[in-house]
C-alpha cells in the first residue's frame, strides 16, 4: 500500500473532478455515494499505509519516500555561500510520524465531515459543486501533508486556500459571503507571498527544498545556532503560518470565513486548514530550533492570540462566531507550544483539536439546522430536550475543550501549559497567559452551552414549531467525534499520571536531533500544582458561566453594563477591522483611486488628445479637400461647361431642326455659287 | 409637245412643296410623304432631262429611284410604328432622341 501512497490525495482528485465536471446531471444521491465515498476510500488506504509503516523496520522508521517523478529539474546555480548547488524539486510522497499525523486526522474527520454534509447539505442549492470542492479541498490538503518538499507542500497551501475561498463564498449571492470569501483570500495572499520568499531564501540557502535533506543540512552544525539568515527563513514561514492559521496579525479572516457552510467552517476552518500553519512551522522544527529568536517569536505570538482571541469570544453573540475565536485562540496555543520548543505538544493538541473543535462546529451546525438557520444565541435556550443528542455530544466537546480531565483537551492543553512553564524556551510569563486563557476558554465554552440549551426558551414562536433533531447522517459523525474526543488524550496520556505518551514516543523522530537548551528543572511537585491549577480554572470559568446564565440570567446584562465601555470593545474585536479599514485597506483603495484618476486624467487624456489631434488634422484635411481639390475640379467643369453652351444649345434633338440646318445650309451654299 | 423648261419647273415646284412639308408639318407621316414628293420631284427632272439629252439613263435612274422610294416607304412605316408604340407619338418635334 505505501507504494501507492500517492492514491491517497488521488481519491478525492478524481471525486473533485468527477463533480465538477458531470456533478451538475448527477442526483443528490449519486454526488454523495461518488464524494463521500471516494474520501472514504482514501482513509481506508491512509489507514492501510499507517498499519505498514508502522511495520517497517526500525532504520525506515524514521521516513519513508516515495518520489514519483522530477517536477522541476532546475540545474546547477550558486548558492549565497558561494558553492555550487544542484536544484532538483521532486512530486513526491513523504511519510514519517508526522504526516502520519496529519494524514490521518485530514482523511479521518474529514470523511466524518463528507458523511455530516450528506445530511447538512441536503436541502440545498448547489450540492455537487459543495461536494466537488470539498474534495478538491480534500486533496489540495493531503498534498500539503504528505508533501516531501516545501515546494509542493505550498502547492498544496495555495490550493487549500482556493478552496477556503471557494466555500467561504459557497453562498456566492449573500454579499457578506462573498466578501469574507475576498477577505480570506487577500490576507492569506499576504502569508503566503512571505511563505513563497521564505522558500526562494531557502533555495539559495539550501540548494534543495527537501524537508529531508534541509533538516539534515539544519542539524548537521553548518549553521550557528542563531544563524541570521536561519532566523529570517524562520520568520517569514511563519508569517507564511500566520495567515494561514489566522494569529496576530493576520486573524481577521478567520471569524468572517464563518459565512461559509457549516460543515465548510468544522473542516477547513477548525480542524485541518487552519492548522497547517502548525504542521508546517512543525514541519521546519530543525530550523526554528537554529532560531531562538524566531521561537520567541511563536510563542509570543501564539500566546498573545490565544487571550487576544479568547476575549473576544466571551463577548460574541453567533454561536459560529464564538467557535471561530475560539479557533483562533487554540490554534495560538500550538504555536505557543510550537514556539517554547515542544512541538509534540503543538501537534498534539491539533490533533486533539482537530477532533472537539469538528465536533463543537458539527454540533452547532446539528443547533443551527434544527432551529432552521439561526445562529443567534440570543434567540436560542432551553434545547437540551429538543435536540437531545446534539446537546450531549456539543457538551463532550466543550467539557474536552474546557480541559477537563479526562478528555483530550485536558490532556494536550495541560501539557502546552507545562511546556510553556518549564519547557526549554519556556516562560512563567507565557504560562501564565495560557493559564488564563484556559479560564476564558471554559467560560465562553459554557456561556455557549448554557444560552444554547439552558435556561428559558428565546426562540420565536415560528421557529418553535420545527425543532428536530438532525438525520443520521449529521449524527453519527458527532458520535464518533464525541468518543474521540473523549478516549483521544488517552495516546498522549503524560507520565505524571502514569501514561505511557505514545504520541510522544511515535513523533520523537521527527523532532530528535535538535540543538535545545535543557528543559527547566522544576519537578514533580509544580507539575501536579500547575495541572491542578489549571483543572481549578476551568472549573471555575463553567461555575461563573452557570451563575452568569442559569442562576442569575440577569447578571450578564449588569456586568456587561457595568462595564460598557469594554464590553463594546470586545463586542466590536477591539475594532481591529476598523482599524486595518483605516491603516491599510483604505489606503490600498486610495492608491487604486489615485491610479484611476491618474488613468482617467493622463492616461486616458492623452489617448484622447491623440484622437482629437488625429480629427482636427482630418477636419483640416477635409477642408482641403472639399474647398481645394474639389473646387479646382469644379472650376474646370465649369469652365467647359460655359464653353461648351453654344454647341449645347444647337444640338436640340428634333429632327426637323437638322433638316433646317442642312437646308439652309445647302441654300447658302448654293447662293455662293450663283452669286460667286 | 411640252418643252422641257416646264417639267423642269414642275419639278422644282414639287421639290420646294416636299421641302417645305418636311420642315414644317408635325405628324411624322406627313413628312414621309413630303419625302415622296421630293423624290418624285426628282424623278420628274430625271425623266424630262433623259428625253432632253436623248439618254436612257436617266429613265434606268428614275426607275431605281422608284423602287428605293417603295423600299423606303416599307421602313419609314415600319419605324413610324415601332416610333408609337414606344412613344405614343407621331409628331417629330415632341422626340428630340438625337439629343444626347
Amino acid at each position: 500500500m505505501l507504494e501507492y501512497i500517492w492514491l491517497i490525495p488521488a481519491f478525492p482528485l478524481l471525486g473533485a473532478a468527477i463533480q465538477l465536471f458531470f456533478g451538475r446531471r448527477s442526483s443528490n444521491r449519486v454526488v454523495s455515494a461518488v464524494s463521500v465515498g471516494l474520501p472514504g476510500f482514501s482513509f481506508l488506504w491512509a489507514l492501510g499505509c499507517f498499519i505498514q509503516f508502522l511495520g517497517l523496520p526500525e532504520t525506515y522508521h524514521h521516513v519513508f519516500l516515495r518520489p514519483l517523478y522530477t517536477w522541476l529539474p532546475a540545474g546547477a546555480f550558486h548558492l549565497s555561500n558561494g558553492s555550487l548547488g544542484n536544484l532538483s524539486v521532486n512530486v513526491g510522497m513523504q511519510l514519517d510520524p508526522l504526516s502520519c499525523v496529519m494524514m490521518l486526522v485530514v482523511t479521518g474527520v474529514g470523511f466524518l465531515i463528507h458523511v455530516y454534509s450528506i445530511g447538512y447539505m441536503a436541502h440545498e442549492g448547489g450540492y455537487y459543486r459543495f461536494f466537488g470542492y470539498l474534495n478538491l479541498f480534500m486533496f489540495s490538503m493531503l498534498v500539503l501533508v504528505l508533501a516531501d518538499n516545501y515546494l509542493m507542500m505550498f502547492v498544496g497551501w495555495e490550493g487549500v486556500g482556493l478552496c477556503s475561498y471557494l466555500l467561504i463564498g459557497f453562498y456566492f449571492l449573500r454579499k457578506s459571503a462573498s466578501d469574507a470569501g475576498k477577505k480570506a483570500f487577500i490576507v492569506n495572499r499576504i502569508g503566503d507571498a512571505a511563505f513563497l520568499l521564505g522558500v526562494m531564501l531557502m533555495v539559495v540557502t539550501f540548494g534543495t527544498l527537501d524537508f529531508h535533506w534541509i533538516t539534515e543540512a539544519a542539524r548537521s552544525g553548518q549553521f550557528a545556532i542563531g544563524s541570521g539568515v536561519i532566523t529570517i527563513i524562520c520568520i517569514l514561514l511563519f508569517i507564511g503560518a500566520t495567515g494561514k492559521s489566522a494569529q496576530i496579525p493576520l486573524y481577521v479572516w478567520l471569524p468572517d470565513a464563518m459565512e461559509g457552510p457549516t460543515p465548510v467552517s468544522a473542516l477547513i476552518h477548525a480542524a485541518t486548514m487552519v492548522t497547517a500553519g502548525v504542521y508546517m512551522v512543525a514541519r521546519s522544527n530543525a530550523l526554528f530550533a537554529l532560531s531562538p529568536t524566531a521561537l520567541a517569536l511563536v510563542a509570543g505570538i501564539g500566546a498573545a492570540t490565544a487571550i487576544w482571541a479568547a476575549s473576544i469570544g466571551l463577548v460574541q453573540n453567533d454561536i459560529k462566531r464564538v467557535l471561530a475565536y475560539s479557533t483562533v485562540s487554540q490554534l495560538g496555543y500550538m504555536f505557543l507550544a510550537c514556539g517554547v520548543g515542544a512541538f509534540t505538544a503543538g501537534v498534539f493538541h491539533l490533533m486533539t483539536h482537530a477532533f472537539f473543535k469538528a465536533l463543537l462546529f458539527l454540533a452547532s451546525g446539528s443547533v443551527i439546522h434544527a432551529l432552521s438557520g439561526e445562529q443567534d444565541m440570543r434567540k436560542m435556550g432551553a434545547l437540551k430536550t429538543r435536540i437531545p443528542t446534539t446537546y450531549w455530544m456539543m457538551g463532550v466537546a466543550a467539557l474536552a475543550i474546557s480541559g477537563i480531565p479526562p478528555l483530550a483537551g485536558f490532556v494536550s492543553k495541560d501539557e502546552i501549559l507545562w511546556q510553556s512553564f518549564a519547557g526549554p524556551y519556556g516562560h512563567r510569563l507565557l504560562w501564565a497567559v495560557g493559564w488564563i486563557t484556559a479560564g476564558l476558554t471554559a467560560f465562553y465554552m459554557f456561556r455557549l452551552i448554557f444560552m444554547t440549551f439552558w435556561g428559558e426558551s428565546r426562540v420565536p414562536h415560528d421557529v418553535e414549531h420545527h425543532i428536530h433533531e438532525s438525520p443520521q447522517p449529521m449524527l453519527i459523525p458527532l458520535v464518533t467525534l464525541a468518543i474521540l474526543s473523549i478516549v483521544g488524550g488517552f495516546i498522549g496520556w503524560p507520565k505524571s499520571l502514569l501514561g505511557g505518551e505514545w504520541f510522544g514516543k511515535f513523533l520523537e523522530p521527527v523532532f530528535e536531533g535538535n540543538p535545545s537548551l535543557p528543559s527547566h528543572d522544576y519537578g514533580q511537585g509544580i507539575e501536579y500544582f500547575l495541572m491542578g491549577l489549571s483543572v481549578v480554572t476551568a472549573i471555575a470559568g463553567i461555575s461563573i458561566a452557570y451563575w452568569m446564565y442559569v442562576q442569575q440570567p440577569a447578571l450578564s446584562d449588569r456586568v456587561s453594563g457595568a462595564l460598557a465601555g469594554f464590553h463594546r470593545v470586545l463586542l466590536h474585536k477591539y475594532y481591529v477591522d476598523e482599524i486595518y479599514d483605516a491603516l491599510f485597506v483604505n489606503r490600498v483603495k486610495d492608491v487604486g483611486s489615485a491610479l484611476a484618476a491618474f488613468d482617467l486624467g493622463v492616461v486616458d487624456g492623452g489617448v484622447n488628445g491623440v484622437g482629437w489631434t488625429t480629427r482636427m488634422s482630418a477636419e483640416l484635411s477635409r477642408l482641403w479637400d472639399t474647398w481645394i481639390i474639389d473646387g479646382l475640379v469644379n472650376v474646370m467643369a465649369f469652365i467647359v461647361k460655359i464653353l461648351s453652351w453654344p454647341a449645347r444649345i444647337v444640338q436640340t434633338g428634333l429632327v426637323q431642326n437638322y433638316a433646317w440646318f442642312i437646308t439652309v445650309g445647302v441654300m447658302v451654299f448654293m447662293l455662293y455659287y450663283v452669286f460667286h | 409637245m411640252i418643252p422641257t423648261d416646264y417639267y423642269i419647273f414642275l419639278g422644282t415646284g414639287l421639290f420646294a412643296i416636299g421641302v417645305i412639308g418636311v420642315l414644317t408639318r408635325r405628324n411624322v407621316l406627313i413628312i414621309l410623304m413630303s419625302i415622296e414628293l421630293i423624290l418624285n420631284a426628282v424623278n420628274i427632272n430625271l425623266v424630262a432631262l433623259s428625253q432632253y439629252f436623248k439618254s436612257v439613263d436617266g429613265q434606268v435612274f428614275a426607275i431605281f429611284v422608284i423602287t428605293d422610294a417603295a423600299a423606303e416607304a416599307a421602313v419609314g412605316l415600319g419605324l413610324i410604328i415601332a416610333l408609337f408604340r414606344n412613344k405614343e407619338t407621331v409628331n417629330a418635334d415632341e422626340i428630340d432622341l438625337l439629343k444626347w
